[in-house]
């Protein structure tokens, strides 16, 4: 099939047929900033994110299949600032406490909220009461950082299939659990994939905290989507 | 063999049927021990904490006791405006517990939801299924007393609403209250016509005669119905299904709730015509579980069909086409009224709305080619198939072609159920339902638009007021900020939680709009009010979060008086933070008396 | 020409941000010829003795005692700062919001396995501020104008600020200035 052709903030690219515009913007060497969205996971436009704007609609970049001629608005400067919103709003709603959390420099979330350069939430801090779960004997579920994104629900399935985590109740109760018969009997590599495919530090490997030293994490020197845009000079 | 072992094993090992075991262990021993979460989990193959994710979406469903009896008391503005508040007192005094809560000996829980689709006749509950209306302190106290001494709920009907509302299968006091019967609704209809037409053209020309007629969906989005059972019909597929959407939740609507009851034949007709349209054999009714009490009467409306050929195989004399109609529960779950969210919850699922692309119509119900239509939507579309297009299109405004049911509630002297003309003004249908002194129209129900005097004259249609058919009407001594705080608690409620915006940028929006209610607002947080309310509408991922900020924003459009009026002019910043409040707690726990300096220092 | 006045304060913190500003080095000797401190732990200065410039906030509010401070530099200060996490979101003090002041209380007082038995009591002498139902940060108290995160905030990234806002000029924040650990 032949490539599909669109633009992102005026920039000529190529596609695929099939191709989210998240997929696509990235094949082009174009950062659009994502936090639920994981390669290889199907995705589920639940953080809202990568929220771009196409013929005056707004669009969740990562479920929108490309479609030729699309002329996707990245970088306005309106949408950045309602990207930046929602960081805000996910930091607000949980109880983020990055100087001692364990995923600090290694969070995603952090780093987005790095890049757009967060000082201080627009929004009041809710505090919520969530619980943190310790029973299972590899991991540990803290649900104050917990952001919603469902990526372990989709990617931790048992040997049967079963989901380990799902999310219960609704509305801002919403909540991710861990199946706790499911839990008791997770590999090392499956409590291993758990803990790197949160992007905060919600599910953790017990026993594994803080093992790189600050100054060499994932995000303290360079932002995130960095390398997505190497060589295109941003 | 325990009562939870039983219970599950009478139902298919199929993941799809999770909410029908839910329901039925639900319902027999009045909430999901654990017990049964680990049977149903084991029974259908999925995790515990999936089968807990079920039971705890829907609000019906409960992981916890809810007392033998359940009291459902509808919590919508205009049950409030009738009285609510008394009405909940009396059933807390006499339960001995709090909304919330289970009395002390057991036997009746209370609980309060979202509207119940009564609210014509409000304050009204659920209690066990059945459903109480017009309550008023006294009837509450004697519905606890009754369920308490051993009367099951239905034993505590005393009176019956009007038409159907009597047959012996409903038993119901709910009114019908139709106030003004329109020519296609309500027109004469003879049982089978719609089918028996539909099956003597081809689906095409019953596709192009809905299309011609300009037949927009009356749920409120509008979409063209026979454009979506065209792109329907298109898709390749072994299989495709109609689902009826009977799951009116927005509040204050009610008019499905009367066409249901009184006009079944002539929605499943619709669906039958649906189904021949798009090639469907089976078509799914999804009916709201406050609607509940309406189901063994509309089962029996089905099996009549069937009798008469009207449904089942090779129906109306068609040599090829069969057709039949299920019924699937919903649980309670505004979101489930989205037409992505019902199809999951029709699987058995939590009813989170699915991502689109793919639509509906492309990968629906079980993944299959799938129309999904309002109930006033496909009763209408049988009408037209008899009557032909442009007996439709002579009635209502060029883009408006037809009549639309309209639920019209709150400060009026007839509320009750229209079939009106589009094109119909504000100020017109205020006559009609006798509300000459209104002081705002709600109109769409909370995701709607709050009009003003100013606004009066606009009609009601897809290119001015457009409206799944609720109208709140609200009296010259009404609080609009009451109202406006009622509707945003409905969608924090009620959002799904699955994206950021509906699910933390709703509260924050609630939050926002109390602190100006409560008069600590400035100029700036009027801006935020509309730049966040802006926010949430843009990147939400559904209908929901696309409207709930407008109680909020149309209320700031219509009415820039009231708002003016609460906030503090000419200062640039006011906390919401109360020292006197937040020293509260602190010093009750030290038995100590607040500091007069800290109490006023402001 | 009379310096630019700089006021400092610790509520609910750990002193580590006024540390961290410490941490300039050299450079605190080019900050003394720059500005002038007036109510600040750094010289012992009790109350404001003269309008202040820039008033860099440590800490958030925790209890009654905050709130007054808080509250007294936003009058006598021309542009507020908030300065490290705590001052910004509550930081780890804010650990027990969500939770009910008098569970707190019981807990550390009452309940805990090291309060002597003979002894348990919530402590209530009436010269002892008012411990606040959760801890809050500055900005939702009063206005703050600009915002230095960090647990602490660097040395450079203070060093920046406070030498922008006295000459006056924008903030330049490099990546690897904002950290908020």
């Amino acid at each position: 099939m032949n490539d599909i052709r669109f633009t992102i903030d005026g920039k000529e690219c190529l596609g695929k047929p099939g191709q989210t515009i998240v997929e696509a913007a990235k094949a082009n060497g174009v950062y659009i900033p994502v936090l639920c969205h994981f390669e290889g996971l199907k995705p589920v436009g639940s953080c809202r994110i990568c929220t771009v704007r196409v013929g005056g609609r707004f669009m969740a970049a990562c479920t929108q299949p490309l479609i030729e001629g699309m002329a996707v608005e990245n970088t306005a400067p309106d949408l950045e600032d309602m990207r930046k919103s929602l960081i805000e709003m996910l930091f607000v709603e949980g109880n983020h406490l990055c100087p001692s959390c364990e995923k600090s420099g290694n969070c995603e979330l952090q780093a987005l909220a790095y890049r757009y350069q967060l000082m201080a939430p627009r929004f009041p801090y809710l505090w919520p009461r969530r619980d943190i779960d310790a029973s299972a004997p590899l991991l540990m579920l803290d649900g104050n950082r917990c952001i919603q994104c469902l990526r372990c629900v989709r990617a931790c399935r048992a040997k049967d299939g079963r989901k380990v985590f799902a999310a219960v109740d609704r509305s801002h109760r919403v909540k991710i659990e861990v199946d706790k018969k499911l839990a008791a009997h997770l590999s090392e590599d499956q409590a291993r994939r758990a803990m790197d495919i949160c992007p905060v530090g919600a599910i953790l490997r017990k026993e594994t905290g803080f093992a790189v030293p600050i100054g060499r994490r994932k995000f303290d020197r360079a932002p995130i989507g960095s390398d997505v845009e190497k060589g295109t000079g941003r | 063999m325990t009562q939870e072992k039983e219970i599950v094993l009478q139902h298919p090992k199929d993941p799809s049927a999770l909410l029908d075991v839910i329901r039925d262990v639900q319902t027999r021993l009045g909430h999901v021990p654990e017990e049964a979460v680990s049977r149903i989990a084991a029974h259908l193959k999925l995790s515990e904490a999936e089968v807990r994710g079920a039971v705890t979406f829907y609000h019906f469903f409960s992981l916890t006791p809810r007392g033998a009896s359940t009291v459902y008391l509808n919590d919508s503005i205009t049950s409030r405006m009738n009285g609510r508040t008394a009405v909940a007192r009396a059933f807390e005094e006499e339960a001995d517990c709090r909304f919330g809560e289970v009395s002390p000996d057991g036997r009746v829980g209370l609980s309060s939801t979202s509207c119940i689709g009564m609210n014509d006749q409000e304050p009204s509950a659920i209690v066990d299924g059945v459903v109480f209306t017009k309550l008023s302190p006294d009837k509450a106290r004697a519905i606890v007393r009754g369920l308490r001494d051993g009367t099951p709920a239905s034993g505590l009907v005393a009176e019956f609403g009007d038409g159907a509302n009597q047959s012996s299968l409903v038993r119901a006091m709910v009114s019908n209250n139709i106030r003004k019967r329109g020519p296609v609704l309500f027109g004469p209809h003879e049982p089978g016509a719609a089918v028996r037409k539909a099956v003597s053209m081809t689906p095409e020309q019953v596709i192009d005669e809905v299309k011609k007629a300009g037949l927009l969906g009356r749920g409120g989005a509008g979409f063209p119905t026979g454009l979506k059972w065209e792109f329907c019909r298109r898709e390749k597929a072994p299989e495709r299904y109609v689902v009826c959407n009977a799951d009116e939740g927005e509040p204050g609507t009610f008019k499905d709730r009367v066409v249901l009851t009184e006009l079944p034949g002539l929605l499943f007709e619709g669906m039958a015509v649906a189904g021949y349209a798009v090639g469907a054999r089976t078509g799914v009714l999804y009916l709201r579980s406050e609607y509940a009490y309406l189901r063994a009467h509309l089962e029996a409306v089905l099996a009549g069909l069937r009798k008469e050929g009207i449904l089942g195989k090779r129906i109306a004399g068609s040599p090829k086409f069969s057709f039949d109609i299920v019924i699937k529960s919903g649980a309670g779950a505004y979101i489930c009224g989205e037409e992505s969210a019902l199809l999951e919850s029709a699987e058995g699922k939590r009813g989170e709305p699915r991502d689109r692309p793919p639509f509906p119509v492309q990968a629906g119900y079980l993944d299959r080619p799938t129309t999904v239509n309002n109930v006033e939507t496909l009763a209408t579309a049988a009408r037209i198939v008899v009557e032909g297009a442009a007996w439709f299109k002579a009635m209502g405004t060029p883009k408006s072609a037809g009549t639309k049911l309209l639920s019209v509630s709150g400060d009026c002297a007839r509320p009750g159920v229209y079939e009106v003309e589009y094109g119909l003004s504000i100020a017109e249908l205020l006559d009609m339902a006798g509300a000459p002194e209104a002081k705002a129209v709600q109109v769409g129900g909370p995701s709607g638009t709050c009009v003003s005097k100013a606004g009066y004259q606009r009609k009601i249609c897809f290119s001015d007021l457009p409206t799944g058919g609720s109208v709140i009407v609200f009296g010259p001594d009404r609080d609009i900020f009451e109202v406006v705080e009622n509707f945003m608690e409905f969608f924090v409620e009620e959002s799904c939680g699955w994206c950021t915006p509906c699910r933390a940028g709703n509260v924050l929006l609630k939050k926002k709009f109390e602190k100006v209610a409560h008069g600590k607002g400035t100029e700036g947080d009027l801006r935020d009010l509309e730049a966040w309310g802006k926010l949430v509408k843009a990147t939400s991922r559904c209908g929901l979060g696309q409207t709930s900020p407008n109680p909020i924003l149309t209320t700031m459009q219509n009415f820039p008086e009231l708002y003016e009026a609460r906030i503090q002019k000419g200062r640039d910043f006011v906390p919401e933070f109360d020292l006197a409040a937040a020293i509260q707690d602190g010093c009750a726990a030290a038995n100590r008396r607040p500091a007069c300096k800290e109490a006023d220092h402001e | 020409m009379s310096k630019p006045v700089i006021a400092t304060a610790s509520l609910a913190g750990c002193f580590g941000c006024h540390m961290s500003l410490l941490d300039i080095d050299e450079r605190i000797l080019g900050l003394i010829d720059l500005v002038e401190f007036n109510k600040s732990p750094i010289d012992d200065i009790k109350t404001f003795t003269k309008p202040v410039d820039v008033g860099l906030i440590e800490g958030g509010c925790c209890n009654s005692e905050n709130v007054e401070v808080l509250r007294s530099f936003r009058k006598n200060c021309k542009v507020l700062v908030s300065v490290g996490e705590c001052a910004i979101m509550g930081g780890l003090p804010a650990m027990r919001n969500g939770i009910p002041i008098r569970e707190c209380l019981e807990e550390a007082y009452l309940n805990s396995p090291t309060v002597d038995p003979e002894d348990r009591l919530i402590p209530n002498d009436e010269d002892l501020p008012i411990i606040l139902d959760k801890v809050y940060p500055c900005h939702e108290v009063v206005k703050i104008d600009h915002f230095l995160p960090g647990c602490p905030p660097s040395a450079d990234l203070i060093w920046e600020a406070v030498t922008a806002l006295v000459e006056g000029r924008p903030l330049q924040l490099t990546y690897d200035l904002i950290k908020f650990d």
